[in-house]
């Protein structure tokens, strides 16, 4: 019964998407208050039946309803309780729903905090994120609907992936999705803007905390993968240029880059055309990435089972999204102002020269992904293109781009004065290059290039303690002079230091992990970075649904003790041929110790590899700092303070604000 | 065993036979993790950068160092052996390349088809780089002709602000 | 101005065409590099006379299908009657039993027959690797010469043998023939 329920409660979600992609957009078409007005309550609506819809999906699989062949495929009767919460999305069809049920939240967020919106930006962009709904809807129902039932039901469900049985896999997805749905939002007012041919700062302001909290999540969303990769796949690796991975990573590089270009848009008015561009660009991104992660033209370990009806299906909806929005910017785009003037070193144009070389790091990032597929394709061989290629291509366009971090935000808008930012700047930069090149003699054998990406690091770090102290230093008083700090300058500082302490990490562990693989018998040790690692004992155990053998390592570094760790290789019920390791790690502020079992290999004795990962904590930090940045920004009283003009009508507040200044000259 | 050399050019052949003589090769496939024994220091270096370039052809898309498949572990074996009879790294992917294809490297080799995978990021970044240069030369000649000042621009924000 | 919009148009079609182009092509299979080379060596004992050393020329000669097989392995039980049929139709099968145990193989050619002319019995995957052998079963066509024209990977149904063994067979005779 409750999977029908469900299954209705989708399809009325979906038409009730289908009115609000038309009704809002006629009302403000014809000015027609009450047609504007219907698409707040229509995303309601939707609201209140997705969440059934994804009440019933849960619900089926707490109650173990295998006749759900979603169900069936992604959960057994022995699988913990949590798990079955998350199991709702651990496959396909049900990681659809949730996306569909995210994007009614965001929907609803933005009809109730928009009140600063004129009605009809808010009809239209509403409009259009119904539009998306019913993309996405209709995908799910047509072509991969959660609720299909398996007859005859079977007695007991396969089981939800063991990869997936794990608390970073709890968050990890939900959060990726709020940051592609976000971008769907961002996507939404650039559309209304063009729709409604009103591109001014006004517009960029009201995207902008937006586009901050969607890149947030999507920051947090793909850290979080990163470290469910780096413990839960135990090879010790975080990132490993895989498609699925790439495909969330190129929406995030554009998504970076649509930051600083609307910081330009909302304060000087300029980059507007450019901006709605990555605006449409990072959603197609988002689309691309679903494209790739579930057609089957991309194999990945992480990718989902796939079926070529998927891949066409979500390929016409990147081409109607692409087409559609691309002749509606043909047609509105070049009418927009061009903005305010600017020197060649001034903020401007360092913001540009980061958008240039974000793009350009997507490009390569975007071809190195589809280009086996692409040589295929046209039958022009086979290849592979992996981490060599990408390191390669990706990492130099990173060192420019971090330097000019420590540049930008301290300088003025219009027009810096070299001479003046050289001699500002001359003691962080020495600072910068003595702490870089010194930085390495602490872990291990000096490189040039760690020396250098560490004294980027380290010149970020120090740019923007010396920005920050600067701006307090203006006032009395500390209270006063805190508050003088305002959450947007804040937040920018905290994102940059959080990307400084990630490019530290990388530097680090790529220059100085160790790793080997040992053969141990109890009582045997093994040395790695360092640490002495002890065999103690090998146990068998049993978990909810699993075997596992579990080794006791005791970790001692100049005989004192550290820590023991206790790394599993586990059997799971559902496949016990497929042995699963689970690492064990001990984290410290500057390395990371991590043991991940191999196999018996005779008598007492097992393998093993042990790695010693310096710096790696800051990778996790160096995220969280990145995207809480970009909450404290998009916190930012000035996105609050504006009036509520939910009843009042664009050419209102046109006719009773200025037009903005450079429109008035363009 | 020395027949099935096949394609390693003669040179190699006759090392790997006097090789083989004195040292036994690793009777098995290698399994994930298992500890090994090596000459020299480069050796080590080399057999670990190659198990990291090189994909494990059988599995969905992972590197050699990585995998659990059969396969991968007769290809570790057959780097190891190699490796340790002082084949070059480019004798050991050429030998893997010969049998399965470009697919298994994972830093594609420059060739006629990869041009525009290796050329495509540097076009992309000159093209960057002169719409940077075009886009500043454009805004800089704005600026003298701004019809707003400062003082001006200052009021419109906190008004729009609503300070 | 019209051309310089029409561009990115260009651009998503052409890219949106290519992943159409994407969606069709099975990415698992991976073309031989050793297509029109001639067969690789090995030198192997034969799986049903211990004592016989066998070599890739004991595989040349004629016309000829090289099976690669495993106990083990489902799919090549799935074509092994095809093969016994093929057989029996009087084409020359050879036999690479793949990282395989002894007694298992000869087991398993009981219940189903034996189809081979020779078999090279490869326990440890040495001339599997020669051969780039990375999925079992395997199916490689050598002429007379001992060159390899064609190789497939996967089970040989009535289709495969119909539209991509058959007609190479004859046309290979032919060219020996004459």
């Amino acid at each position: 019964m409750w999977p029908e329920l469900g299954n209705f409660a989708l399809i009325l979600a979906l038409c009730l998407a289908g009115l609000q992609a038309i009704i809002p957009l006629v009302g403000a078409q014809l000015g027609h208050d009450r047609l504007m007005h219907a698409g707040r309550s229509l995303a309601m609506g939707q609201l209140v039946f997705l969440a059934l819809a994804y009440a019933a999906l849960t619900l089926a699989f707490l109650g173990n309803d295998f006749s759900v062949a979603y169900v069936a495929q992604n959960s057994n009767e022995t699988l913990p309780v949590v798990y079955k919460f998350t199991a709702v999305w651990g496959g396909h069809e049900g990681s659809l729903l949730l996306w569909v049920f995210l994007l009614a939240c965001w929907t609803v967020a933005v009809a109730v905090f928009s009140k600063s919106l004129p009605k009809e930006v808010l009809a239209r962009v509403l409009a259009v994120l119904g539009m998306v709904g019913v993309g996405f809807m209709a995908f799910t129902i047509l072509t991969s609907n959660p609720f299909d039932r398996l007859i005859p039901a079977p007695p007991d469900g396969s089981d939800l992936n063991p990869l997936l049985q794990d608390p970073g896999m709890i968050i990890h997805p939900p959060l990726l999705y709020m940051g592609y749905v976000g971008m769907a939002v961002v996507f939404a007012f650039a559309i209304a803007a063009l729709i409604g041919g009103r591109l001014d700062a006004a517009w960029a302001r009201w995207s902008r905390p937006w586009t901050t909290v969607a890149w947030a999540f999507l920051t947090l969303g793909i850290g979080l993968g990163s470290w469910w990769a780096y413990y839960e796949l135990g090879w010790g690796g975080w990132w490993f240029w895989d498609p699925v991975e790439n495909a969330s990573f190129l929406p995030w590089l554009t998504a970076t880059a649509l930051l600083h270009s609307l910081a330009v848009s909302e304060k000087r008015g300029g980059f507007k055309v450019w901006t709605l561009m990555l605006a449409i660009l990072t959603f197609a991104l988002t689309i691309l990435g679903a494209f790739l992660v579930r057609s089957g033209v991309i194999t990945s370990v992480h990718a989902f089972a796939t079926d070529p009806d998927r891949g066409t299906f979500i390929l016409g909806m990147l081409a109607v999204t692409l087409v559609g929005s691309l002749s509606l910017y043909a047609w509105r785009a070049p009418k927009v102002g061009l903005g305010g003037g600017f020197g060649w070193f001034s903020r401007e144009s360092l913001l540009l020269g980061n958008n240039v070389l974000l793009v350009v790091a997507c490009a390569a990032v975007f071809i190195g992904t589809i280009y086996p597929m692409a040589l295929d394709a046209l039958n022009l061989g086979k290849i592979s293109v992996g981490p060599p290629y990408f390191d390669a291509v990706f990492m130099p366009l990173m060192l420019p781009l971090l330097f000019l971090v420590g540049v930008a935000p301290s300088l003025p808008w219009k027009q810096g004065d070299p001479m003046q930012a050289v001699y500002r700047l001359r003691w962080p930069f020495a600072i910068a290059v003595v702490l870089g090149a010194a930085w390495p003699l602490t872990v291990g054998a000096w490189n040039p290039l760690t020396a250098l990406a560490l004294m980027l690091v380290a010149w970020i770090l120090i740019t923007t303690g010396v920005d920050i102290v600067r701006r307090l230093g203006r006032r009395q008083g500390l209270g006063a002079r805190l508050r003088g700090l305002r959450p947007s300058f804040l937040g920018m500082h905290m994102a940059h230091a959080g990307l400084a302490l990630v490019a530290m990490a990388i530097a680090m562990v790529n220059t100085y992990e160790d790793e080997r693989d040992v053969r141990l018998e109890a009582g045997e040790t093994a040395t790695v970075g360092g640490y002495d690692f002890t065999l103690l004992d090998v146990d068998r155990i049993r978990g909810p649904n699993y075997d596992a053998t579990q080794a006791e390592v005791r970790v001692t570094r100049d005989g004192k003790m550290v820590d023991t760790l206790y790394p599993q290789l586990r059997h799971y019920d559902s496949q016990p041929e497929m042995p699963m390791q689970q690492a064990a790690l001990n984290r410290g502020l500057t390395r990371d110790i991590y043991v991940s079992m191999g196999q018996h290999v005779g008598g007492g004795a097992w393998t093993m590899r042990l790695y010693y990962k310096p710096y790696m904590f800051w990778m996790w930090i160096g995220g969280l700092l990145m995207a809480f940045g970009g909450f404290l920004a998009a916190a930012d009283r000035r996105y609050r303070l504006a009036r509520d003009r939910s009843a009042v009508s664009e050419q209102q507040v046109r006719a009773d604000q200025p037009r903005d200044f450079q429109e008035a000259q363009g | 065993m020395i027949g099935s050399t096949g394609f390693i050019p003669k040179s190699l052949v006759t090392v790997l036979a006097l090789v083989w003589l004195a040292a036994v090769p690793m009777a098995q496939a290698i399994p994930l993790g298992t500890p090994l024994e090596f000459d020299s220091q480069e050796q080590r270096e080399q057999y670990n950068k190659l198990v990291r370039e090189l994909r494990c052809t059988v599995c969905q898309s992972e590197t050699l160092h990585e995998s659990q498949a059969a396969l991968a572990g007769d290809m570790r074996r057959r780097i190891y052996d190699m490796t340790r009879s002082g084949a070059s790294g480019d004798e050991v992917v050429d030998f893997l390349v010969q049998r399965y294809g470009d697919y298994v490297r994972y830093r594609p080799p420059l060739q006629a088809n990869t041009l525009l995978l290796w050329g495509s990021p540097f076009l992309a970044l000159m093209a960057g780089g002169v719409i940077w240069w075009r886009v500043v030369r454009r805004r800089r000649a704005l600026l003298s002709d701004e019809a707003l000042s400062d003082a001006d621009r200052d009021a419109l924000e906190r008004f729009r602000r609503g300070e | 101005m019209t051309p310089k919009i029409l561009l990115p148009f260009a651009g998503v079609l052409a890219v949106l065409g290519l992943f159409y182009l994407g969606l069709q092509v099975d990415s698992r299979e991976l073309p031989s590099p050793l297509i029109d080379r001639p067969a690789p060596a090995f030198e192997l004992q034969s799986l049903t006379e211990p004592d016989r050393t066998l070599t890739e020329q004991d595989f040349i000669g004629e016309v000829a299908l090289v099976n690669v097989f495993a106990s083990w392995c489902s799919s090549c039980w799935a074509e092994h009657s095809n093969l016994v049929e093929l057989e029996r139709r009087g084409i020359t099968i050879h036999g690479l039993n793949y990282r395989d145990e002894r007694p298992a193989a000869l087991r398993y050619l009981r219940r189903g027959g034996n189809p081979y002319t020779h078999i090279a019995f490869d326990p440890r995957g040495d001339a599997g690797m020669e051969w780039g052998v990375y999925a079992t079963p395997e199916t490689f066509l050598l002429d007379a010469n001992g060159r390899i024209r064609h190789k497939h990977v996967g089970p040989l149904d009535a289709q495969v043998i119909r539209e991509e063994f058959l007609p190479r067979i004859e046309q290979l005779t032919a060219e020996a023939a004459s």
